[in-house]
């Protein structure tokens, strides 16, 4: 095949990743429900790939879980994204890396409305001057922070102390990689590989040894549904959504999950459990079920660092037997202890689901 | 006349150019598998333009099931975006007052106390001190153990709770909480949280 032509084909599915100088926007999932994940992010930057990236205090809420579940206007939004991109102008800074998937789709779609409708940016600009007095200016690079590390994955490979292979075997293990609807399917073309080939991820798990599985649900939401979650009667969606996926990739044996996006990360972690408990079915063959991860996560383990100050014990999912199959040197009996070594007693095991 | 309130919202512009009423929007859709909800048919409704036709569906629990997936965006043959359209009848159903006739629309207020009433208390959309397994369950017994011990938790991971500066589960400083609540009181957010706190009491 003429090898140009498949370039040019290609081209479409890539994207500008800035290469230094970031300003980091907090994911207000993640810092909740992964409190070790972004500190893990920083320090990949900071130590391994010796990038600047600025940590604002200054930043809120972007306000995308409360405009997908339509209870506040979407100027308030809008007005909201404007102030972040004010504070990252006053920073001094031009390249834009949020970490939630959700706020990656809101800072996207909020660009693109002012795009084709410029009156809704007139708007907002009145709206943030009378509100704070501020102006602002659109960043020059917006991109996930999931395709940061995708852009440094060789790097990481080089200095990686372990691999996504079985120690025991040799194989490479089995990855599930769960890539959040809004990183590419609102905006494909702001997404690695569009949303037909998205190799924001798998990408680092081929880079690190790891073999990513093709099951037929690979693609489905993993249910979040923004009002579909928050209220409890509606909960189910959810975990509908969820048990979905986890029926259509039992049968490859999966040894964990990965996802860019935190909620999904939570959801598919959490709903295993629910799962369990409910009908007392697991996914795995030793009632432990499937360990689910962040990115972060996951380039951690790769890097070597320590999984209890990654914040590996917050998931209701063991992730001990993927730690074991890497081979991963680490104490077991820190996980549940303090920094200063002292016990913190042991959460109560559910009634199904096994855990460590 | 719903068609014109529709086109004030630029998310209606967006979502709706021309459907061609194939049915791919709804095949893709985690909602019309769960429940008993069809894109394609909201498409049809809103372009066929029959007010009585939008006025019901504004009144019913259909335009609450969408899960803002936004998958039918990527999949429609026509550049239509069904989530969006469903965006635009929400605004205009809680403008309208109709989604208090739907127990789903209803939930609006429940959604304005758990995450509006959040953002505002704390400039962050969830926050780990207001979530209990009562109305969580499936958070389970690891989330009851990190809410017995989050701060020697979070000191562990090298997060600043509560603490001033930046870092994970910082406290936002007040200057800039009270930027974000100009912000929703100049947008209509705070008009919008009044009004369904009255009308859910009523
Ligand atoms: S996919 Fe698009 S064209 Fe087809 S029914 Fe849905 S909205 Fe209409
Ligand atoms: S955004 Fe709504 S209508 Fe579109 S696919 Fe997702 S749940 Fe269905």
């Amino acid at each position: 095949m003429n090898d140009a032509g498949k370039k040019r084909y290609w081209k479409e599915y890539q994207k500008n990743i800035a290469n230094d100088d970031y300003y980091y926007a907090r994911s207000c999932i993640r810092q909740n429900f992964f409190p070790g994940s972004e500190e893990t992010f920083l320090k990949i930057l900071r130590e391994t790939l010796g990038k600047n990236v600025f940590d604002d205090p200054h930043q809120t809420t972007c306000t995308g879980i409360a405009y997908h579940s339509s209870i506040v206007p979407q100027q308030t939004t809008m007005t909201v994204v404007a102030r972040q991109f004010s504070l990252m102008n006053e920073a001094g800074y031009k390249n834009f890396i949020p970490s939630c998937v959700t706020s990656f789709g809101i800072y996207s779609e909020m660009m693109e409305t002012w795009g084709h409708f410029p009156e809704t940016m007139e708007k907002t600009k009145e709206h943030l001057k009378a509100a704070t007095g501020r102006d602002f200016k659109l960043p020059e690079n917006i991109v996930h922070t999931s395709d940061i590390i995708y852009k440094f994955r060789n790097i990481i490979a080089a200095k990686a102390k372990y691999k996504l292979i079985n120690k025991a075997t040799g194989k490479p293990l089995n990855v599930v990689d769960h890539i959040g609807c809004h990183y590419a399917k609102i905006f494909p073309e702001k997404g690695l590989g569009g949303a037909e080939y998205p190799v924001v991820l798998s990408g680092m798990i081929e880079t690190w040894g790891g073999k990513v599985v093709d099951y037929p649900e690979r693609r489905h939401c993993c249910g979040f549904g923004f009002r579909q979650y928050i209220v409890k009667e509606n909960r189910g969606y959810s975990l509908s959504n969820s048990k979905k996926k986890f029926d259509s990739m039992e049968p490859y044996k999966p040894d964990f999950i990965v996802a860019n996006c935190p909620g999904c990360s939570y959801f598919m972690d959490r709903w295993q459990y629910t799962i369990a408990e409910m009908e007392g079915k697991t996914y795995d063959e030793n009632g432990y079920g499937i360990p689910v991860l962040t990115y972060e996560e996951m380039a951690g383990l790769v890097l070597g660092f320590d999984p209890w100050k990654m914040g590996m014990q917050l998931h209701q999912v063991s992730v001990e037997p993927l730690l074991d199959k890497m081979g991963i040197v680490y104490a077991p009996a820190d996980k549940y202890k303090d920094v200063n070594g002292k016990d913190l007693g042991k959460p109560l095991q559910p009634n199904n689901l096994k855990c460590y | 006349m719903f068609t014109d309130k529709l086109k004030q919202d630029v998310r209606f512009i967006e979502g709706l150019k021309a459907c061609i009423n194939c049915g791919t929007c709804t095949a893709i859709c985690p909602a019309a598998q769960f429940y008993n909800y069809d894109p394609r048919q909201i498409a049809d409704t809103v372009q066929n333009g029959n007010d009585t036709e939008i006025e019901q569906l504004l009144k019913s629990d259909t335009i609450w099931y969408c899960g803002e997936c936004l998958s039918c965006k990527t999949r429609c043959p026509r550049d239509n975006t069904p989530g969006y359209i469903v965006q635009a009848l929400r605004s205009l159903s809680i403008k309208e007052g109709y989604y208090l006739l739907s127990e789903k629309g209803r939930q609006q207020l429940e959604i304005k106390r758990r995450v509006g009433d959040i953002m505002l208390k704390y400039g962050y959309c969830v926050y780990v001190d207001e979530i209990e397994t009562g109305y969580h369950p499936e958070q389970g017994p690891i989330w009851d153990w990190y809410r017995a011990n989050t701060e020697s938790i979070l000191k562990k991971l090298g997060a600043n709770y509560k603490g001033s500066g930046a870092g994970t589960l910082r406290k936002i400083d007040k200057a800039d909480m009270d930027e974000l609540h100009k912000i929703f009181e100049e947008t209509g957010a705070m008009e919008q949280f009044k009004k369904l706190e009255e009308e859910g009491h009523e």
